[in-house]
């Protein structure tokens, strides 16, 4: 009898995945990105990284003691977090705001909600949002004083360099805009979406190590480029492929697809479900930067789909094995 | 509380603490939420709801024997309505400034969810004199409650306190606490922590809540903790949650088998 209850369930064959490892191998495909992004703006950039991951790292450690839980700081996941605000950060900004969104992020959005696996929506997404809303000033201010590069602000040299106006900003209007300087990433913007190549470069890398999955992402930039093209025909903007082309490597789109909207907590689990997910992402994005307002509009598009994630996974639910649906049955009935 | 049932004092402190109306019942969220941009709004909001609760409540009971059973709520309403019409034009006619920032609220006192509930739970019970004081305590504690919101999303959104400066001149105010997010993650904060009051509350009077309530369903009432071991108390004033009825049965099952 006893050794009856020794038999655990299934699995019993485990792969050596560990949440650990995986936040390692998003942590090191953000890494040339942020090497970029100090490289571009300076090594305050290089400070507002720091500060944000320790910040991040250090809420979760107190809210833990203090609450006496299991302490889950050397998962990373709290240094991921701490990092992706950071790369979300102006490069010019005070130290602080980043440690008010880290705490927001670790705090509010993952700790209050259970921790790691429960938060609704992407931390650093909602702490950059936060910010937004709280800071507008100082989170819109792009304004850099320059790393070791030369900033490309525009093709015309009419405007002066430090306007803080970012690529986004200017097609916005429909203008063009140095699409080699977009790709490379000597352009405003936060620290860590303006290189395209280098987001692209640990995109490759989290792609070969199988850490995600790349519907969510190629639906997404998919679904944005059709509509941004459509539109851009239907205003007459220019030669409306470059200008998608250009769309698809401005502002945050490449880090929220590949890093953001990946997230394993808040993005569906079933493979339909990641396809409707990322049509709802590249829809949301399309409005938010086309229709609305603003010029960006990744950020708010990301956590409003995440919200959206327990209904698209509650319509895509895969029937299980052997489970006939009941329509067929009857008609199955009705031959024999 | 050693404080005798329906007495005055009972019924104040009952109303500010013990069942708080935005903390504890979690009623009238409308108008907490949207009104307590700053504490001046909040103590507008609060004191024109606490003198429309008091004396809707004393008319409401005064009535209690007149007003036909099934035609209780219509005749609740017009009781209310009337005293919200003169709180609106008290309010137009001499605090114009706080008049045009709280806007429709004021006209939506009238189906304020805390001045009906307490008309229902209990102006419609009770004589006119603790249903008086019923009706202050609930309002006294909504205009607390206000002004905390309200304080706390002032002072760290915008730097003042009832209009004045209180932050250091390099403060940064943290634009979304006069936002409606802000709403919401100060009331949460706050009601987490009146929980956490009430529970401590309850644990001094050596109610041990690991067994769970007498009633048998604590987990799934509404005022866990709050009875204090003594749920026919609470089941009287009918602020059980609808799951209590299970426990309800499950208590007479139990005397069954005693007997």
């Amino acid at each position: 009898m006893s050794d009856l209850y020794q038999v655990s369930v299934s699995p019993h064959i485990r792969e050596g995945v560990t949440t650990q490892k995986i936040m390692l191998c998003v942590i090191i495909a953000l890494m040339p990105a942020s090497v970029f992004g100090i490289f571009n703006f300076g090594f305050h950039a290089l400070l507002i990284l720091l500060v944000s991951m320790l910040s991040a790292v250090l809420t979760e450690y107190v809210y833990e003691k203090l609450m006496k839980k299991p302490i889950t700081v050397s998962d990373l996941s709290a240094a991921l977090t701490g990092l992706l605000i950071g790369l979300n950060m102006p490069p010019e900004i005070y130290w602080w705001i980043p440690v008010i969104g880290s705490v927001f992020a670790i705090f509010i959005i993952k700790q209050l909600y259970g921790g790691l696996g429960q938060n609704f929506m992407n931390p650093a997404l909602g702490a950059r949002c936060f910010l937004l809303i709280s800071f507008s000033k100082q989170m819109t201010d792009y304004a850099s004083k320059g790393g070791f590069l030369p900033l490309v602000t525009r093709v015309a040299a009419t405007t002066d360099a430090t306007s803080g106006a970012t690529a986004l900003a200017y097609l916005k209007n429909g203008s063009d805009f140095d699409l080699g300087a977009l790709f490379v990433g000597n352009v405003q913007g936060v620290i860590g979406e303006t290189s395209v190549i280098a987001l692209l470069i640990g995109a490759v890398f989290l792609l070969l190590m199988k850490v995600i999955d790349f519907r969510i992402p190629v639906v997404y930039l998919g679904t944005f480029a059709v509509l941004v093209c459509i539109t851009a025909a239907a205003k007459g903007y220019g030669n409306p492929f470059i200008f998608t082309v250009e769309e698809l490597c401005a502002g945050g789109i490449m880090l929220g697809a590949w890093f953001m909207a990946t997230d394993y907590v808040t993005s569906p689990v079933t493979n339909n479900g990641k396809i409707i997910f990322g049509a709802v992402l590249g829809l949301l994005t399309w409005l938010f930067r086309m229709v609305g307002s603003s010029a960006e509009g990744v950020s708010y598009a990301i956590i409003f789909s995440n919200c959206l994630v327990p209904l698209i996974e509650h319509f895509t639910r895969p029937t299980a094995f052997g489970i006939v649906k009941e329509k067929k049955s009857k008609k199955e009935a009705a031959k024999t | 509380m050693s404080l005798k049932k329906n007495s005055p004092a009972e019924r104040i402190v009952n109303g500010i603490y013990t069942e708080n109306p935005t903390f504890c019942l979690v009623l009238g969220m409308c108008p907490t939420l949207a009104t307590t941009t700053s504490a001046t709004n909040a103590i507008g909001m609060g004191l024109s709801t606490t003198a429309i609760l008091a004396l809707s409540n004393l008319i409401i009971s005064l009535l209690r024997k007149i007003i036909p059973d099934r035609m209780r709520m219509p005749a609740y309403i017009v009781v209310i309505a009337s005293f919200v019409t003169i709180v609106d034009f008290l309010m137009e006619g001499y605090t114009p400034a706080v008049y045009a920032a709280l806007g429709i609220y004021i006209p939506l006192i009238v189906v304020n969810c805390i001045i009906m509930g307490r008309a229902e739970a209990y102006a419609g019970k009770y004589p006119p004199i603790p249903s008086f004081f019923d009706g202050l305590g609930m309002g006294l504690g909504f205009t607390v409650a206000l002004i905390l919101i309200g304080g706390i999303r002032e002072i760290i959104g915008a730097g003042t306190f009832f209009g004045l400066k209180v932050t250091p001149a390099s403060y940064v105010p943290v634009n979304i606490f006069v936002l409606a997010p802000g709403a919401f993650l100060v009331l949460a904060f706050l009601v987490a922590l009146m929980n956490k009051l009430h529970i401590g509350f309850a644990r001094r009077k050596d109610v041990d809540l690991s067994q769970g309530m007498p009633c048998g369903d604590c987990m799934n009432c509404m005022k866990v903790g709050m009875c204090g071991g003594k749920p026919e108390k609470l089941q009287k004033a009918e602020i059980l949650s609808s799951k209590t009825s299970a426990g309800e049965t499950a208590e007479s099952r139990h005397k069954e088998e005693e007997a």
